[in-house]
């Protein structure tokens, strides 16, 4: 009853300094003591990859690492196996029996240190549930070895600018891609052309935000917690691409996960403005949306009609008639928000939940002293008795610790869903941009249009009032006759480009309920899964004790 | 040896009251009384026992946190020797003063406290206690302002005349400066074991009111949560959407049950500890009235010896001071003799003390983890039922 046996507790007397009371023996070895590191909770992101920090804390499962030791803090793990097996039965266990559950198994451990490649098989396993059809075709991508290369061609600066690039392999059964497997080293500035283009080439699909540039930041971070952290979000950014069910067989993806060498920068598009100011222009060159510089004046046609548009007193030409669309996108402005503030709330649990575990993890320590202290000291039996009563609780309090943290992690894991939306969100703001600038183009060339109508006939009138004709203003005539050819095509092109933005906007308006649906389903239930578990387990723990202390019980 | 009243300690009153001797008090229903800075707060303080000393069965009285401080420092001058029972910390923070929790935890340790004197062989037949339990509250004002004036002391005190006037003077004829102090090796052991104990229990108490904070931060973070998922099922609609409130519904009722936990986290388990850690400054202080008491004995003595070869120098010049002096020595003697007494009380009083604090704390705290972990577990078992229940609906979902 008081006197517990604890088997892995090795006698008090053993302990010969602070060092090794840090390195308690409780059932299995534990890892040299590290500070707190509960104060880096600002975003899920570094919630991420802090989380497998903080968990190396001497109350934590033993690290089974192999390469890359001890401290995470001194070495973070950079080389990933991308052969790494999916092992993320916590996200969809068949049921919270405990054989799912046992913290001390390798697989789990392994979970808690490699917090980052569980989240990858988490969007591969996200896809698998969603994708009926295309279940077996599959896109694995990891990102890795981050290397210092410098500039070859000639700078301003001697010496030359350096600059980072990364390893980008990728793994894939789909034919599209003529191999199975193959590599190629990316900096990020190819990064930001492969998203500068696909945003240009699919319009009013939901495409996942590419990673911040983060210029300020990489002043002051240590370079090597850029790298890695720039790294992580790349590949998290790959990955969504992959997810994405028409990007992922994009030419501009195919050519960035293949081919060696600089990918060409964005075409800047100035042919719209240029059929804007009046010069013959291939129609499907219109439909891409002003940019700066030379699309100056197509820019300002643009501007004065949506000023036109908004507080003109006609209605323009063409107008936003579907009203499910204009539901549709005060929805999600509105989910957004809730999404948002559910995230934010996510990450305060989070660290409520961090400081619980640890903190009863500083309780059972300061127990473990005082045992040890009593022990030492003992004159009388009745403190051996105290001490054991204590061994009994702070053994209960360390493991509970343990547990809370575990916890932790995979609520970190499985909440972080909320915040994978989010970033979503933006890819949505800029799908309904896509459409509103589509509409406003042809708003524009409608417009466009009447004018040089009024004006042809104009001329025409003016033309049939002098006998024989007016051979400059016939000339004219001609001309403008042109230009309203061409600005009709265009407006055609134009019309047509809205329409298709129209139709993917819709598209993937349902694609993202059918999978935010099945996410946030498996996001509630690995969460609820999770909790259930782990409550369990903490619950055994604390009743052990209860009965071994059940002898003290008030008599009531 | 010497009759051993056997009480319960506690509110319960045994069935048959003309049999066995008991004592029993509890200190309840605080109210607020005065206003202002004024302002403080009175306890009802019922007694009941058969002690034939005792004015009747029953007695009830109105206290104040100043009353049981003079009745501790009475006991303490009285009782040398024994372990008083410690007293909850006088003033706390302005605006927390009289919050129900800080006042309920108060109540609690004076409860506490008045029953370990009444449970006490030997302090639960001092006169002082009686006074406390009995006196109304006009005397019981008199004498606690009559205790903080300038009287500390009685005036007829054998010691007060020798030790103000010999200290000095021995110590400047024997040489030494420094405090005279015991060589005794266990009792040196003891002397540690107790201030290395109070610097680890202290460091428990910190880790265990951290620990309640814990729970009530993470009550806090459950309620927003809850909320947060509220308002987004009510946007998603449809299945997913109830999915989401009812995750909220939970989380905000765990909430609740977090809080609640919190709070017997506080009483339960947390007051123990603080209570341990007091105890052990009360032992600290009764190892400065030992010292002080072997300081006694040994400057007492040794002004006797001189006193004494004083007496045999002029009894061989026979001189006309003789009877005089030997007046002095035979007080002296006599003083000697009572320190040394003294001493040697305190001494047994501690070596029975120390069994019956270990064993009580022992005891105290085997109460206090039990509730512990019983709370620990009973938490546990709600979350993880809270949970649980959103499992058909969940799977529910996702089928459909």
């Amino acid at each position: 009853m008081m006197g517990s046996e604890n088997p892995g507790f090795e006698e008090a007397h053993l302990f010969a300094s602070r060092e090794e009371m840090e390195n308690l023996v409780l059932d299995d070895p534990l890892s040299t003591h590290h500070p707190n590191n509960n104060n880096s909770y600002s975003s899920f992101r570094s919630a991420n990859s802090s989380i497998s920090e903080s968990t190396h804390h001497p109350l934590s499962p033993p690290m089974l690492s192999t390469s890359a030791d001890s401290d995470p803090l001194l070495s973070p793990p950079v080389c990933r196996n991308p052969n790494a097996s999916d092992n993320n039965s916590y996200i969809e266990p068949p049921s919270y029996a405990d054989v799912i559950f046992s913290p001390f198994d390798e697989n789990s451990a392994n979970e808690i240190n490699r917090i980052d490649s569980t989240s990858q098989d988490t969007d591969s396993s996200f896809a698998l549930s969603r994708s009926s059809s295309s279940s077996s075709d599959y896109i694995k991508i990891t990102v890795s070895n981050p290397k210092k290369e410098q500039e070859t061609t000639n700078s301003l600066v001697p010496g030359g600018n350096t600059y980072y690039t990364y390893l980008i392999t990728t793994r894939t059964n789909i034919p599209d891609f003529g191999s199975s497997e193959f590599s190629v080293r990316r900096r990020f500035r190819d990064v930001v052309a492969l998203s500068d283009r696909l945003a240009e080439a699919y319009r009013g699909y939901f495409i996942p935000p590419r990673p911040d540039k983060n210029v300020v930041e990489s002043q002051v971070m240590q370079k090597q917690d850029f790298v890695e952290q720039r790294r992580v979000a790349l590949e998290k950014y790959l990955k969504r691409l992959a997810g994405h069910p028409v990007i992922r067989l994009s030419d501009e993806l195919k050519v960035f996960l293949q081919v060696e060498g600089r990918l060409p920068l964005s075409v800047s598009t100035d042919v719209a403005s240029r059929m804007l100011d009046g010069t013959a222009v291939a129609p499907h060159e219109v439909v891409q949306p002003a940019k700066g510089g030379r699309d100056l004046l197509r820019l300002f046609k643009e501007l004065r009609q949506s000023v036109a548009n908004d507080w003109g007193g006609s209605k323009p030409p063409v107008v936003e008639e579907d009203k499910l669309f204009m539901e549709k996108k005060e929805w999600i402005h509105d989910l957004e928000q809730q999404i948002s503030n559910a995230s934010q709330q996510a990450e305060t649990l989070v660290k409520a939940q961090q400081d619980m575990g640890e903190t009863m993890g500083e309780l059972g320590l300061a127990f473990i002293k005082l045992t040890k202290f009593e022990n030492e000291e003992a004159m009388y039996n009745s403190q051996r008795v105290r001490a054991a009563d204590m061994k009994c609780v702070a053994t209960a309090a360390v493991k509970a610790s343990r547990f809370y943290r575990e916890l932790n992690a995979q609520t970190v894991k499985h909440l972080d869903t909320l915040h994978e939306y989010l970033g979503l969100m933006l890819a949505v703001h800029g799908a309904f941009t896509d459409r509103s600038s589509a509409l406003l183009t042809v708003q524009t060339l409608l417009s466009e249009l009447s004018t040089l109508h009024s004006r042809a006939e104009k001329l025409e009138a003016a033309s049939s009032k002098i006998f024989g004709g007016d051979k400059s203003r016939i000339h004219k005539i001609e001309e403008l006759k042109e230009t309203i050819r061409i600005t009709e095509d265009a407006k055609n092109v134009a019309i047509r480009e809205y329409e298709r933005i129209k139709e993917n906007n819709k598209c993937e308006l349902e694609r993202l309920d059918k999978e935010r649906r099945v996410d946030f389903l498996n996001m509630l239930k690995g969460f609820v899964v999770n909790q259930v578990g782990y409550a369990e387990k903490i619950s055994d723990v604390w009743a052990k004790v209860a009965e071994e202390t059940s002898g003290y019980a008030k008599d009531s | 040896m010497e009759q051993q009243r056997s009480v319960s300690g506690s509110v319960q009153s045994p069935r048959s009251p003309s049999s066995q001797p008991y004592l029993s008090v509890s200190v309840t229903d605080p109210v607020k009384l005065g206003n202002g800075v004024q302002a403080y707060i009175s306890y009802r303080v019922i007694t009941k026992t058969n002690f034939p000393e005792y004015q009747g069965p029953e007695k009830i009285v109105i206290r104040r946190y100043s009353d049981f401080i003079w009745l501790r420092d009475r006991l303490f001058d009285k009782y040398k020797g024994i372990f008083i029972p410690p007293l909850p910390e006088k003033s706390a923070v302005e605006k927390f003063r009289f919050s129900a929790e800080f006042i309920e935890m108060r109540r609690q340790a004076l409860d506490v406290f008045v029953n370990r004197i009444a449970s006490h062989n030997l302090l639960q037949q001092s006169e002082d206690l009686r006074t406390f339990l009995q006196a109304d509250e006009e005397t019981m004002e008199r004498l606690r302002s009559y205790e903080t004036g300038i009287f500390k002391k009685k005036p007829a005190d054998l010691m007060q005349i020798f030790k103000d006037v010999q200290s000095k003077v021995s110590d400047v004829v024997l040489g030494k400066e420094k405090p005279v102090e015991e060589s005794n090796p266990e009792y040196e052991k003891l002397k540690h074991y107790v201030f290395e104990l109070e610097n680890h229990l202290a460091e428990a108490q910190k880790h265990a009111y951290r620990l309640v904070k814990r729970h009530r931060e993470l009550g806090q973070s459950l309620s927003d949560f809850g909320k947060a998922a509220k308002l987004l099922g009510a946007c998603e609609g449809q299945a997913l959407g109830k999915a989401f409130s009812d995750l909220g519904a939970k989380s905000e009722a765990l909430s609740v049950k977090l809080q609640k936990e919190a709070h017997q986290l506080l009483m339960s388990f947390e007051e123990p500890l603080k209570d341990y850690v007091r105890a052990v400054q009360s032992i600290k202080a009764t190892i400065g009235e030992r010292a002080n008491a072997f300081r006694q004995q040994c400057e007492l003595a040794e002004t006797m010896k001189l006193k004494e070869i004083n007496l045999d120098k002029l009894m061989l010049t026979r001189s006309d001071r003789v009877g005089e002096a030997e007046h002095e020595y035979k007080e002296l003697k006599a003083a000697s003799e009572e320190a040394t007494k003294r001493f040697e009380t305190i001494v047994r009083l501690m070596n029975e003390e120390i069994v019956r604090f270990q064993e009580q704390k022992t005891r105290e705290m085997g109460i206090a983890f039990h509730e512990f972990a019983k709370g620990q577990a009973r938490l546990a078992n709600s979350v993880a039922d809270a949970w649980r229940s959103l499992l058909p609906k969940l799977e529910a979902c996702s089928s459909a």
